[in-house]
């Protein structure tokens, strides 16, 4: 019995060597066929198109956070089909890199992202945390990125030559957000809250510094909380009379509806990350009433939501103007015929025009030159996306 | 550390903790009756929570429409309690299909522990993400359109249009205790001495107890131990549902994660209180939840959960079997 197994395995391994080997040859083969296919097809394919071009996008598409990635999936998807429906003969595609949002996750997909030849451009990384744990690899390979949504300050200052975001960083932000509450709300005693992520932990941060001994309190909360019980105790106790919360709309909601429902009456603030109707949807109406969210965009042009509805079925949502422009940024590129991502990152770097979300162009840190915040109201329980007040 | 802070919102902190903890008692009973029968860590159960919590948020779309209002306690009891109906058949529905899916065909082989515990954190992932990918789900009959209100967005928060508001109703020391949180400790309590009172005085409950002591001996007796697993299933689902309504009384929102960090807070509630201890699960669970508001207020809300877990370890060293100890069946090491 024994023997007989052993001849079998000794067989089957000669067996799987036999194939592997099979394998093997015929990957040769095909790689010859593939390599010798590309260079016939730039060869014949004279003129501005190459076929088969792809954006990639590197985020949460699945996972805690995937509703953001799929909002800026949808806004790239929308680009892109304006695009080849101008250029029918030359279809770029988009494939999509799911990290989940975590930067450990993202690492090995931005391997595959720089090893794929196809892709001239990424969208993304989205969030802060994954864009510093895969920005050298893009750097090292050149492939140009925009982020649609990483905000943390220090990305821009590692020296990355690829990198740029269409979004004004936290600084910008958390200074406007300290001026309007000091000028405007003319508040006195704030609280501030973060939810311990890169993006909300630096945020609060900057408005910290931003109002100085204007603050009474801090607290930090988790992401994915739902009960504030603990933090809504230590904000009506200290008597603030405004809140400014750093962190995305699922918790931000939820913390300004526990507010109101402990009688807290003063002014509720948070950044981009809580600027989505979802935030009004999770607080219900009558909390959220009065609620201002600041953002380093403009209000979308009236017909993006629509355009935005036929393609993804979807309304848009928290940074899909944002992923529309950067999307846009690359198509222009293709459209000039740039194929090299030195090229490509040029065109990107010296880029400028009007986007959905603003004007665009980059400084030489990949910084977005010209970024006005603004801040929304929510009113008469809807968030008022179309008429921000700009904050100077 | 902030003791003062602690000592002059005493109550406040102690009564919220104490309406969270009765919520993660709820869903701790499901734990501890699968663990109790079966000696197996239920890792699906906060999915069954979860379904429980959009069934609540879709017969109030249903009922109510999307339009957002405000309402009390009081004004909205005859739609909660259709709420709490399909909470409960959607949780206990949840449950079995777990139990006939992901348990049954392996227990019948007799399959390793491990090998079931991997099937029910397969499950679990599983449950989530049809949950979160429901939009795709109805696009395949056609039907995202139609049932948009339902399916779309899901991975976004969906949440309840009726925020219910709580209404103060006296004072406990500086804190006006609402009819909100009353409700949500007084339905733990409630449901949690019917189930008592049910394993102990009911012929299914002894039956469910003798599976627990000794299977073995209790199949020989002529219990159907299918029957009582599928029982247990079935009790902690209809728990879960209960759970799932007053969560979203308090709360009003869910997304198809919810019942992840819920699920690990009721899990240390059942260890805490003493795995396969009924009493203990919703015991675990009160001191779970206000531990938790305390350490927050203390230490600052990100400490949290460290508070929590080190009171878990520390009372795990002082009495290996929880508060309560084990009470359901035999001694186990």
């Amino acid at each position: 019995m024994r023997g007989r197994a052993l001849t079998e395995e000794i067989l089957q391994t000669k067996h799987t060597l036999r194939t592997l080997a099979a394998l093997a040859a015929a990957g040769l083969a095909l790689t010859a066929c593939g390599s010798t296919d590309s260079s016939s097809s730039t060869a014949t394919d004279s003129g501005s198109c190459t076929a088969g071009q792809k954006l990639a996008f590197l985020g949460a598409t699945t996972g805690d956070y995937g509703a953001l990635g799929q909002n800026m999936v949808g806004g790239i998807k929308l680009a892109l089909s304006e695009y080849n429906d101008k250029h029918s003969d030359c279809q770029v595609t988009l494939k999509t890199y799911d990290s989940q949002g975590d930067p450990d996750k993202a690492t090995p997909l931005a391997t595959q992202i720089v090893q794929d030849d196809s892709i001239v451009g990424l969208v993304g990384p989205g969030f802060s945390g994954e864009s510093l744990s895969t920005g050298k690899t893009f750097n090292a390979a050149g492939l140009p990125s925009v982020s649609p949504s990483a905000t943390n300050v220090t990305i821009t200052q590692q020296g990355w030559a690829t990198w740029h975001r269409v979004i004004g960083n936290d600084s910008a932000q958390g200074a406007a957000a300290a001026t309007y509450i000091t000028d405007t709300a003319k508040a006195s005693k704030v609280f501030v809250i973060d939810d311990g992520s890169d993006y909300g932990k630096g945020l609060a941060s900057y408005v910290h510094d931003g109002l100085g001994s204007k603050v009474t309190g801090t607290d930090t909360v988790q992401t994915g909380q739902t009960d504030f019980s603990a933090t809504v105790t230590k904000v009506t106790g200290s008597g603030a009379d405004a809140v400014f919360y750093g962190g995305y709309y699922a918790e931000a909601g939820l913390l300004v509806k526990q507010l109101r429902q402990a009688g807290y009456k003063g002014l509720f603030m948070s950044g981009d990350g809580s600027e989505d109707p979802a935030f009004v949807k999770a607080a219900g109406a009558a909390a959220a009433n009065g609620a201002i969210l600041t953002a380093p965009a403009g209000p979308a042009p009236a017909d993006f939501d629509s355009k935005y509805q036929d393609v993804n079925g979807s309304p848009s949502g928290l940074y899909s103007t944002q992923a529309f422009d950067a999307a846009n940024i690359f198509l222009a590129g293709i459209a000039a015929g740039k194929t090299s991502h030195a090229d490509m990152n040029d065109f990107v770097g010296s880029y400028s025009g009007q986007g959905v979300s603003g004007p665009i162009a980059f400084d030489k840190y990949g910084d977005i030159k010209e970024s006005v915040i603004f801040a929304y109201t929510v009113k008469n329980g809807k968030l008022d996306t179309a008429n921000p007040t700009p904050i100077s | 550390m902030d003791f003062a802070f602690l000592f002059n919102h005493f109550a406040q902190l102690t009564i919220t903790g104490l309406a969270l903890g009765a919520i993660y008692g709820l869903v701790a009973l499901g734990y501890t009756m699968v663990y109790g029968v079966l000696q197996l860590i239920n890792f699906a159960h906060s999915e069954v929570f979860m379904f429980g919590t959009f069934a609540v948020a879709w017969v109030v779309v249903f009922f109510h429409g999307t339009g957002q209002t405000n309402q009390s306690l009081f004004g909205t009891l005859g739609l909660l309690g259709l709420c709490l109906v399909a909470a409960m058949l959607t949780s206990a529905l949840i449950a079995l299909l777990l139990e006939r899916v992901a348990y049954r065909p392996l227990i019948k082989k007799g399959a390793p522990k491990l090998i079931v515990l991997i099937s029910a954190i397969g499950a679990s992932f599983s449950l989530a993400e049809v949950m979160g990918l429901r939009d795709r789900i109805a696009g395949w009959f056609g039907l995202q359109d139609d049932l948009a209100n339902y399916v779309s967005q899901a991975r976004n928060v969906y949440s309840s249009p009726v925020t219910i508001d709580p209404k103060g109703l006296f004072d406990i020391g500086n804190y006006r205790v609402t009819d909100v949180d009353l409700f949500v400790i007084g339905a733990a309590v409630l449901m949690m001495v019917g189930l008592d009172t049910f394993v102990r005085r009911t012929r299914l409950g002894r039956g469910i107890r003798s599976v627990a002591q000794d299977p073995e001996a209790a199949a020989l007796m002529g219990v159907n131990s299918t029957r009582v697993i599928r029982a247990t299933f079935l009790i902690g689902g209809l728990m879960a549902g209960v759970a799932a309504t007053l969560y979203m009384i308090r709360i009003g929102s869910t997304r198809q994660n919810a019942g992840f960090i819920l699920g690990v807070k009721a899990f240390t509630a059942a260890v805490l209180g003493g795995i396969g201890n009924l009493r203990g699960a919703l015991l675990g669970g009160l001191v779970l939840g206000v531990a938790q508001n305390w350490g927050a207020a203390v230490f600052g809300t990100n400490w949290q959960d460290v508070v929590a877990f080190v009171l878990l370890v520390v009372i795990l060293l002082v009495r290996p079997t929880g508060i309560l100890g084990e009470s359901l069946g035999k001694a186990r090491a």
